[in-house]
């Protein structure tokens, strides 16, 4: 394992500097928030607190939490710390209810995000001598931006492809050599994919290593994204309220991401009760930006629902980890009582030897749910009888029943009829109306 | 002796059936034979053309879902209770028929069945063996 570091000093620093760290700008935070920000000044003083209640890491479970609905509510300016002449960057949600949250950034903010995913493109290897192809979107989606910037720290050539015309990402990755590609991992599949279908073999590309997030993904799809591409497929994640990606990457070891916790200080929280939980507990993640200028948010709730590790890695870094999100509180289906979250079909679907690109649509009728899942007909499972076919199908209804508790209604379609995803993948069309 | 048939998924919509037989026409492949079994959700349409390596690649080129199966074909005399004796004949000596389309030859006093059965090998015997004359591919393409 090549024990690479972009910003060693920091990632490996031992755990008491680092806390030492932690606090001495959580401090500094907490007062620019404070001086900056009514909205959650008033919040702190609801709970009777001021600046100096926070004197370390060790207070931070003091501090009120900021949630979604506080960003939707205070949009644009309401959570602005800076004034705007200060501010050089946009970048927003794609978020279709509700108000987008629009997240600011001053010059320094930029730069230390793109510190973040240059720490994280490191991690996978890569160095000046790489060709980092970017097709994650540009725009005022982060993912584009943001490796994009880590990629010119690191040195990479890089290509700004952005996502989408897969034939010209192809051509350009093909061409151009590009040893590493960043973008969403539905997209990583789908140029897999459309690789194979123009007659490539794995070994034919020069890519080494992808780094993949922005929507939740298996083991199993990174299985077989390796396989397709004949990479190391690596996880990142970041959400626009932080900054973006970045916030947490994973390491050569692929066990889980670091978390750049000098900027992002992580807790696990009980979701229902607000409580926080010790190291190694499921729960609810929540950041505070230590060092965000624009938009600093502190304890925000993400929603996402995984484990804090620390330890000692493989690679060496000393970061604390966190696993891959095991599903979103706000992705995760209650299908007639039954907590269903979407990457669960997708593990069924790629151990039944199906195409991973499906589409769930729920309804209701007669106040009972109806649960159904559209599946692309593969080669391997087709046969010319019905009853070949047939049983086929329900081999996969039954492993989706034991994985789930509940029976979908599984319909065979035509390979490539669910719209493939050229950014994030629509993957659940609830007509339910439960909100 | 045995035949190789095509089969194709189609889903359960407007146009289904037909695309991908325009697809084969622009391709220049000649339909010979035709048959289409279906569930609510989907249906699955076997074919034998004059060209059937060709129409499978053309067909999964376009990416369509298909198969090549062999089957067995046999002359059945174009008289009433012909098909049935011969599906008889096979039944009789343990050949399970998955499934049967037939269509009436251009030429002479007979029709041409297709089976899907369990064994070709042993299809073919008993058919030869009771005098029934089997169907060669080419025969078909040549029709």
């Amino acid at each position: 394992m090549s024990k690479q570091y972009y910003q060693k000093e920091i990632e490996t620093m031992p755990y008491e500097q680092m806390r030492a760290l932690q606090s001495e700008r959580l401090c500094r935070q907490v007062r620019h928030v404070w001086d900056n920000v009514p909205y959650y000044r008033s919040l702190m003083e609801e709970k009777g607190l001021t600046p100096d209640d926070i004197r370390g890491v060790e207070d931070l479970h003091k501090l009120p939490f900021l949630k979604k609905d506080d960003l939707r509510d205070q949009y644009p300016y309401g959570l602005l710390a800076k004034p705007l002449s200060d501010c050089v960057r946009i970048q927003s949600t794609s978020g279709t209810t509700g108000r987008r949250v629009v997240a600011f950034y001053t010059q320094n903010d930029v730069d230390l995000w793109e510190d973040c995913c240059a720490r994280a493109i490191t991690a996978v290897g890569g160095t000046r001598e790489d060709v980092c192809q970017v097709a994650y979107g540009y725009g005022l989606f982060t993912g584009g931006p943001g490796l994009n910037g880590g990629s010119h720290k690191v040195g990479c050539l890089t290509l700004p492809m952005s996502s989408g015309n897969t034939d010209r990402q192809i051509q350009f990755m093909m061409d151009l050599g590009a040893t590493i590609l960043c973008c969403t991992p539905s997209y990583a599949a789908y140029i897999g994919e459309t690789l194979k279908e123009k007659g490539y073999k794995p070994e034919d590309n020069k890519l080494k290593a992808g780094i993949f997030g922005a929507e939740p993904w298996t083991e199993e799809m990174r299985r077989d994204i390796e396989k397709s591409l004949g990479i190391k497929a690596y996880d990142i994640y970041g959400l626009t309220e932080t900054s973006g990606p970045g916030v947490a990457f994973e390491c050569e070891d692929q066990s889980g991401m670091h978390i750049n916790e000098d900027h992002f200080l992580a807790e696990i929280i009980d979701p229902d009760t607000g409580e926080v939980l010790p190291e190694g507990e499921k729960g609810e993640l929540v950041f505070t930006a230590l060092t965000k200028e624009a938009f600093p948010l502190l304890r925000y709730r993400t929603r996402d629902i995984c484990v804090l590790t620390r330890g000692k890695c493989a690679c060496g870094r000393t970061l604390i980890k966190m696993t891959k999100p095991m599903g979103r509180s706000d992705d995760m289906m209650i299908i007639r009582g039954v907590n269903v979250f979407p990457s669960q079909i997708e593990a069924v679907l790629l151990s039944e030897g199906y195409s991973p690109n499906y589409q769930i649509v729920l309804d209701r009728v007669n106040n009972t749910d109806t649960f159904d899942v559209n599946v692309e007909m593969t080669p391997d499972r087709f046969c010319d009888t019905v009853k070949g076919t047939q049983e086929a199908e329900k081999k996969l209804v039954n492993a989706m029943l034991n994985m789930l508790g509940i029976r979908p209604n599984v319909h065979l379609v035509a390979p490539k009829s669910i719209a493939r995803s050229e950014g994030k993948a629509v993957r659940v069309i609830d007509k339910r109306k439960l909100h | 002796m045995a035949i190789r048939q095509v089969s194709v998924f189609v889903e359960n919509r407007k146009g289904a059936l037909a695309d991908p037989l325009r697809v084969l026409s622009e391709a220049g492949i000649g339909l010979r034979a035709l048959s289409i079994a279906d569930t609510s959700d989907f249906g699955i349409l076997r074919i034998i053309t004059d060209d059937n390596t060709k129409a499978a690649f053309v067909l999964s080129e376009h990416g369509y879902v298909c198969s090549v199966t062999d089957v067995v074909a046999a002359c059945a005399d174009d008289k009433p209770g012909g098909l049935a004796d011969l599906l008889t004949t096979l039944s009789e000596q343990g050949v399970d028929v998955e499934y049967v389309y037939a269509f009436v030859a251009k030429t002479g006093n007979h029709a041409w069945v297709v089976m899907r059965v369990n064994d070709n090998t042993e299809a073919e015997r008993i058919l030869r063996e009771s005098n029934i004359t089997l169907v060669s591919e080419a025969d078909i393409a040549a029709v």
